[in-house]
């Protein structure tokens, strides 16, 4: 059945040529007169303070690492909600428990002020 | 391949896909029209109307623009990245549409040809894949900018969409515990096969997911990372001329793949309501209507008119959902930043677990005491899901996690407020006068 997945291929090099096709037509077709001012990174009209490229505190490392944890949580649930009419109730009760650890987990963090941007 | 020769299957699929690129693209093109157009008429204004009847040759005149307009390169930028930026954003919203299926099959002189870009075995997996994958357009285009921002844009739209991504994961799980497969053929099928589309057995699956895509989409309420009040539209501030029109067509895309998969997971997708004349599957080598009650398949009844017509019922699911996307966006206020995170990690996720366990133990009941998979079914799973739709909705967050601005938002002042001295402004002293005329 992997030619199926040809359809999908086609699809994304459509895509692909596509966005490339439309850079370069743009970089043919557009004027380009460069002025320092015009390659300012724009700051509401003032001179830029600094760098961007600076080190900066990122707020969101816990939700980073959350996000791991939950989405190959969902992943994992999938091939189970799949087969779960036919599977029955120990399974059931396994993922029951399985999503309760998460959820302590996710208590833990919430109770920790993981979640909290401030 | 459904039976097809592979040299039809080849050809079909060329032209399927050639069809859905170009019909996704002029769909976008007219989303933005309809857009600007619906957002007139909500404020009470005309909207473009100059050019062609109705404005409808607006977005052509647009593009052209777009293409002729002039470039800025920010000098300080990393090249590589910041044209990469729009690619990477605009490659992921146009694919992701391959798997949904939009009408009945077509019968032709060569075979029975499904009316979906790939019926690959891996349908919905294929769109959660993808669609986390459309975030790194946006990231690697505001990093690049070496804008402010655009940086903080980037910051907030990676930080969301991660978030959102797995509320919008978790409620898709509920279809695939009541389809039992992940071809998004099958969920459409198993609709039919229910006598009654998911968005109501699933009702609050069906919220989650829409609140979840509008995040995803980085559409108003949840447009933190393009903010144009506070982030001079963030991600995409340093992109003009057709950059900044990629990263808008993968947006609309967005809008409308998102669109198409709320019609298509919990709307029936193509499915004409109360007809099962339209019903069609692939089955075991076959095309199928449905299973008579001894369990044995009824072979469908195809036709070019029927594929027509639910054709139209999708492009109509799609489009009202599409409207909705507009419509909400100039009805909510947006969300300050750290509610956002929290609707999404407080309240979306445990919410989404829950609801999980709920339906799966409802389904293994039903299951249990041998209801047969159809109307009574889904309607007590209907009774369940809107007891949760109601929990959710009224009771779950009335302003206990997410907080309003300040205190004094949350809470009545208090009755006596303490006195403060305010200065009087006396008509006779003039240095008060000074002060009060020295604003400008």
């Amino acid at each position: 059945m992997s030619g199926a997945y040809a359809p999908l291929l086609m699809l994304f090099g459509l895509s692909v040529v596509n966005a490339i096709g439309m850079m370069v037509a743009s970089h043919v077709l557009n004027p380009r007169r460069p002025t320092p001012e015009k390659e300012m990174p724009y700051e509401s009209g003032m001179t830029p303070i600094g760098d961007t490229r600076v080190r900066f505190s990122v707020k969101f490392y816990m939700v980073a690492i959350s996000f791991i944890v939950f989405d190959l949580e969902t992943i994992y649930l999938v091939p189970w909600a799949v087969e779960m009419r036919r599977l029955g109730w120990g399974p059931f009760l396994a993922m029951v428990l399985f999503v309760a650890v998460l959820a302590v987990g996710l208590w833990y963090e919430w109770k920790k002020g993981g979640l909290e941007w401030d | 391949m459904s039976g097809l020769s592979p040299g039809v299957f080849l050809v079909t699929s060329a032209v399927k896909v050639v069809a859905v690129f170009s019909v996704l693209m002029v769909a976008v093109a007219y989303t933005t029209l309809a857009e600007r157009r619906v957002s007139a008429w909500i404020q009470d204004r005309m909207g473009p109307n100059r050019v062609g009847p109705f404005g409808l040759l607006q977005p052509i005149a647009d593009g052209i623009k777009n293409f002729l307009k002039e470039e800025t390169l920010p000098g300080t930028s990393t090249k590589l990245f910041f044209v990469l930026g729009p690619m990477l954003a605009i490659v992921p919203a146009l694919v992701t549409f391959a798997v949904v299926p939009f009408a009945a099959p077509l019968p032709t002189p060569w075979g029975t040809v499904p009316m979906i870009v790939a019926d690959v075995p891996i349908g919905i997996l294929y769109i959660m894949a993808l669609s986390s994958l459309g975030v790194y357009g946006i990231v690697l285009g505001g990093w690049a900018s070496n804008n402010k921002y655009s940086f903080l844009g980037a910051l907030r739209a990676s930080a969301q969409m991660v978030s959102y991504e797995v509320a919008l994961g978790l409620s898709l799980v509920t279809v695939l515990m009541l389809t039992g497969n992940v071809t998004l053929t099958q969920v459409v099928f198993e609709q039919q096969h229910l006598g009654l589309w998911f968005v109501l057995p699933l009702s609050l699956g069906f919220i989650l997911f829409v609140i979840s895509a509008f995040a995803e989409t980085n559409r108003l309420p949840f447009d933190m990372p393009e903010a144009e009040s506070e982030l001079v539209t963030g991600y995409h501030t340093e992109y003009s001329s057709m950059k900044f029109s990629m990263f808008f067509i993968a947006e609309y895309a967005h809008v409308i793949t998102q669109s198409a998969l709320m019609a298509t997971l919990f709307l029936g997708g193509w499915d004409i309501p109360f007809w099962h004349g339209d019903d069609a599957f692939y089955f075991q080598g076959q095309w199928i209507q449905g299973f008579d009650a001894a369990g044995t398949p009824v072979l469908a009844t195809l036709a070019w008119w029927k594929t027509l017509l639910t054709l139209g019922a999708f492009v109509l699911k799609t489009s009202l959902f599409v409207l909705v996307y507009i419509w909400v966006r100039w009805t909510l206020p947006r969300f300050r930043y750290d509610q956002v995170m929290q609707l999404g990690w407080k309240i979306m996720l445990p919410t989404a677990l829950a609801y999980l366990m709920l339906i799966a133990g409802t389904i293994l009941v039903l299951d249990e005491i041998s209801v047969p998979f159809g109307l009574t079914y889904g309607l007590i799973l209907t009774v369940v899901s809107m007891i949760g739709t109601v929990v959710f909705t009224f009771w779950l967050d009335r302003d206990r996690v997410i907080s309003g601005a300040s205190p004094s938002a949350r809470w009545p002042l208090p009755q006596s407020m303490p006195s403060v001295d305010v200065p009087q402004l006396s008509e006779t002293d003039p240095s008060q006068a000074a002060v009060g005329a020295g604003g400008n």
